[in-house]
């Protein structure tokens, strides 16, 4: 077995434990709202409509988005129980996951189980009056019995879409199968990618043949059969769960990460310090960019890495750039006064938005500049990474020059830079500390008029961890020890194609290069 | 003079427009067996569904033993009826004992009562014990009839509705039934109606017989007082087994 094969089994326990968690707890709070809602839509004409459409309305919703859209909804509604009845409860992670995929869930639930109850024929529904069963009755031990092949139907559906979904979830900071595929993504490490996608996958059949032979139990009225796909699921889910007994008891300190290489390499870092002093280290990736910053402030997560601009405009809505020691100087100021957060300090290193082209390409335009880019402009395509178009920096270049491009592309990172060195795209928006900008042949322009703010890599402390002493003092010698050249070869040599390190391994020959260890 | 088991006063009951039952009144006392006649369409069914509360009619008043139905439990009355339907409806996914003991386990009848109650009942429709295991689905259609007067009597109920109960049996297995199901009315003293196209059928076991036509009753009375009928309506329906009766004579005269 390659070392990359057995890294990801050596992970599987307790992704597939949390993976089983979420979609089991998901899919048993969707048989409970959805039976009665069913029960309710076949019985009352009125509602049925509205409960159909309702479901059928949630599923046109895109996974991601309903899975993401519930943490600043939970975020408030976590705020408000907090004010009322001084109990506030955690926006992230396990939560907005199994709310999303729990009414992703109820779509075919509630539609088969309407169905069935609906076409239990009008002679037995009176036999059962006439022999003198209560409408309770009725329902229990006509209605429902003779709809159950229906409705197994249904919930095997349900089973199959949710544990497919639930690998959304690691976005918001819920573990599970989809750690690998997003991080394999991220890293281009298609091994994991193929690995997370058949775990789950593999997860989906296994679940639905069992769930198949309850189904068919209830056709046939075949008792045992029923029996075997019921006993199977639940000793599968006990199996599944026994690795968090372990893994679930809280860690003591969480490590927070976005969804790029160099994040995951300074967390797998961080963590590695924080454990070195005899603390428990756990980590949080894949985290959105919006969600990372207010899952620390609210306590979700102990620290992480930002970038000093993205700070700037994103959470203190500033569009002026006053200069990189400004910058940093007011955030720190604004960020401890507002949200009581701790800037502990800059790493040492830029990871500023910079556009690039390829080296041949930019010297045959003669672009050296965003001026230069500005005048070619209306026969180019500008390829951005999948926020870049809707962030305050991509309005601040566009205003500052006057872009006018033939066409814009949104992709994911790694697809980005193919798409750039392919020749699909002229330009595209990079990171100064990117490696794949020097292994790519590709050139960053000047900003002239300074439009892009200045991107320090800061790292970040929640407000109860500000006085924490063991972590400060983890993370005390990384600050200004990292250069943009050590991180850029440290990032290159996780997003490379061949000889690929993972980030831990990265994070640690990062340590070595720097004498950190 | 004592309650009648059953009395309707001035039923009347419409489906949009359409009078299903016109101005019904009807009595019938303990140990009666009433035939309802009449072609289809007439009103049958709704008839004896607003005996046991399936049908609420528009107007009038129902009683059963003296209580008024309205003020009734639905549920806990028609425990107390049995009911046999045109179109059967036995439980698909019940086995046949299961099916005729339901009423009895409504009623909170331990298991083994109801076995012995299931067991009895076979016996009485002339089906084997084996088929008590089965499953409605792998019934003849006769057979299901069968079943479905084993669920009706179950629970010892004094007022038996039957909405056609033998008509898909064979002459043999009808005769014998009807005489057998006729002993236990009489042994019981069951009030029992039931609603028959067979002439001769309601000719030979009831002992009132009345007849239905567009949801009015035209005709209320013994078989020997509705042969005397000069009713155009009653002689007509009389005249088809009459007729039947007289042609094969003399068929199996001319074969003799
Ligand atoms: N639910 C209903 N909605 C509308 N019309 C109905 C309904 N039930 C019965 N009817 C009508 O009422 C009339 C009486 O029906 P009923 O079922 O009582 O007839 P029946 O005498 O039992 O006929 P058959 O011998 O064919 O069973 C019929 O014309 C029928 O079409
Ligand atoms: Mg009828």
């Amino acid at each position: 077995m390659s070392p990359q094969v057995e890294a990801a089994f050596a992970r599987l326990p307790e992704y597939l434990a949390w993976h089983v968690l979420l979609s089991a707890s998901a899919l048993g709070l969707g048989l409970l709202i959805s039976l009665p809602l069913a029960v309710a839509a076949s019985r009352n004409r009125h509602i049925r409509w509205p409960v159909l459409a309702g479901a059928s309305l949630i599923q046109t919703i895109p996974s991601l988005a309903l899975l993401a859209l519930f943490f600043p909804l939970l975020l408030v509604i976590s705020a408000a129980s907090e004010d009322l009845l001084g109990y506030g409860f955690s926006a992230l992670g396990f939560l907005p996951a199994l709310l999303a995929l729990t009414l992703y869930s109820m779509l075919p639930i509630v539609r088969n189980g309407t169905t069935g109850i609906l076409s239990v024929s009008p002679a037995i529904i009176q036999a059962a009056e006439g022999v003198g069963m209560t409408p309770r009755q009725r329902l229990l031990q006509v209605e429902l019995p003779l709809a159950a092949p229906v409705i197994m139907a249904g919930v095997r559906t349900a089973a199959v879409w949710t544990i497919g979904a639930a690998t959304l979830s690691t976005p918001v900071g819920q573990t599970s199968l989809g750690n690998y595929i997003f991080s394999g993504l991220q890293t281009e490490n298609w091994v994991l990618v193929l690995f997370g996608c058949g775990a789950s996958a593999l997860l989906a059949m296994v679940t639905d043949q069992l769930l198949g032979l309850i189904e068919a139990g209830a056709a046939k009225r075949d008792i045992r059969r029923a029996a075997i796909g019921a006993a199977g699921i639940l000793i599968g889910i006990i199996v599944a769960l026994t690795p968090l007994i372990s893994f679930g008891k809280p860690a003591s300190y969480v490590v927070g990460a976005k969804n790029f290489s160099e994040q995951y390499i300074l967390a797998e870092m961080m963590a590695e310090r924080i454990e070195d002093l005899g603390g428990e280290a756990r980590m949080k990736e894949d985290l959105g960019s919006a969600i990372a910053y207010r899952a620390l402030a609210s306590g979700e997560l102990d620290v992480y890495v930002d970038y000093s601009g993205t700070l700037w405009a994103n959470v203190l809505n500033r569009e002026d750039n006053p200069g990189r020691e400004a910058v940093l100087e007011e955030l720190t100021t604004e960020l401890a006064e507002r949200d009581g957060v701790l800037v502990l300090g800059s790493l040492g290193f830029e990871n500023a938005y910079a556009l690039a082209m390829r080296q041949d390409r930019a010297t045959a335009l003669g672009i050296e500049s965003l001026d230069d880019l500005a005048r070619r402009s209306g026969g180019l395509t500008m390829g951005g990474d999948l926020e870049f178009f809707a962030r305050p920096e991509w309005t601040a270049i566009n205003e500052a020059y006057g872009f006018d491009f033939r066409a814009r592309r949104s992709y994911q990172p790694t697809f980005m830079f193919r798409a750039v060195t392919s020749g699909d795209v002229d330009v595209i928006s990079a990171f100064s500390s990117d490696g794949r900008i020097a292994a790519d042949n590709l050139v960053t322009l000047a900003d002239p008029r300074q439009a892009l703010p200045p991107y320090d890599a800061v790292v970040l402390i929640a407000p109860d961890r500000v006085n924490d002493a063991r972590l400060l003092a983890a993370l005390r010698p990384l600050i200004g020890a990292i250069s943009v050249e050590a991180m850029r070869d440290a990032n290159y040599s996780v997003d490379r194609d061949v000889d690929k390190l993972r980030p831990v391994e990265a994070a640690r020959s990062l340590s070595q290069t720097l004498g950190l260890d | 003079m004592a309650d009648p088991r059953i009395a309707l006063e001035r039923i009347t009951k419409t489906y949009g427009g359409h009078q299903a039952l016109a101005d019904v009144s009807l009595q019938i006392a303990a140990g009666e067996f009433v035939a309802l006649v009449g072609a289809s369409g007439s009103g049958k069914t709704t008839l004896l569904k607003t005996i046991n509360g399936l049908i609420k009619p528009d107007s009038g008043e129902v009683r059963i033993e003296g209580e008024s139905v309205g003020d009734l439990t639905p549920h806990l009355l028609r425990r107390r009826i049995g009911y046999v339907f045109q179109e059967v409806g036995l439980f698909p996914h019940l086995t046949v004992a299961e099916n005729i003991g339901i009423t009895p386990k409504l009623l909170g009848w331990d298991k083994a009562r109801r076995a012995v109650r299931a067991a009895e009942l076979l016996d009485l429709v002339a089906l084997p014990q084996e088929m008590g295991g089965r499953f409605p689905a792998a019934l003849s259609g006769g057979q299901q009839q069968r079943v479905g007067v084993a669920r009706a009597l179950a629970a010892e109920p004094h007022i038996v509705l039957m909405d056609e109960p033998f008509g898909a049996l064979d002459p043999l297995t009808r005769d014998s039934l009807g005489d057998d199901y006729r002993a236990l009315h009489e042994r019981l003293n069951l009030s029992t109606v039931m609603v028959t196209h067979d002439m001769t059928e309601a000719l030979l076991l009831a002992d009132r017989i009345v007849v239905v036509a567009d949801g009015r009753l035209i005709a209320d009375g013994t078989p020997q007082a509705l042969a005397a009928s000069t009713d155009p309506a009653v002689a007509a329906l009389l005249a088809a087994p009459r007729r039947q009766a007289e042609r094969l004579r003399a068929r199996l005269g001319e074969t003799a």
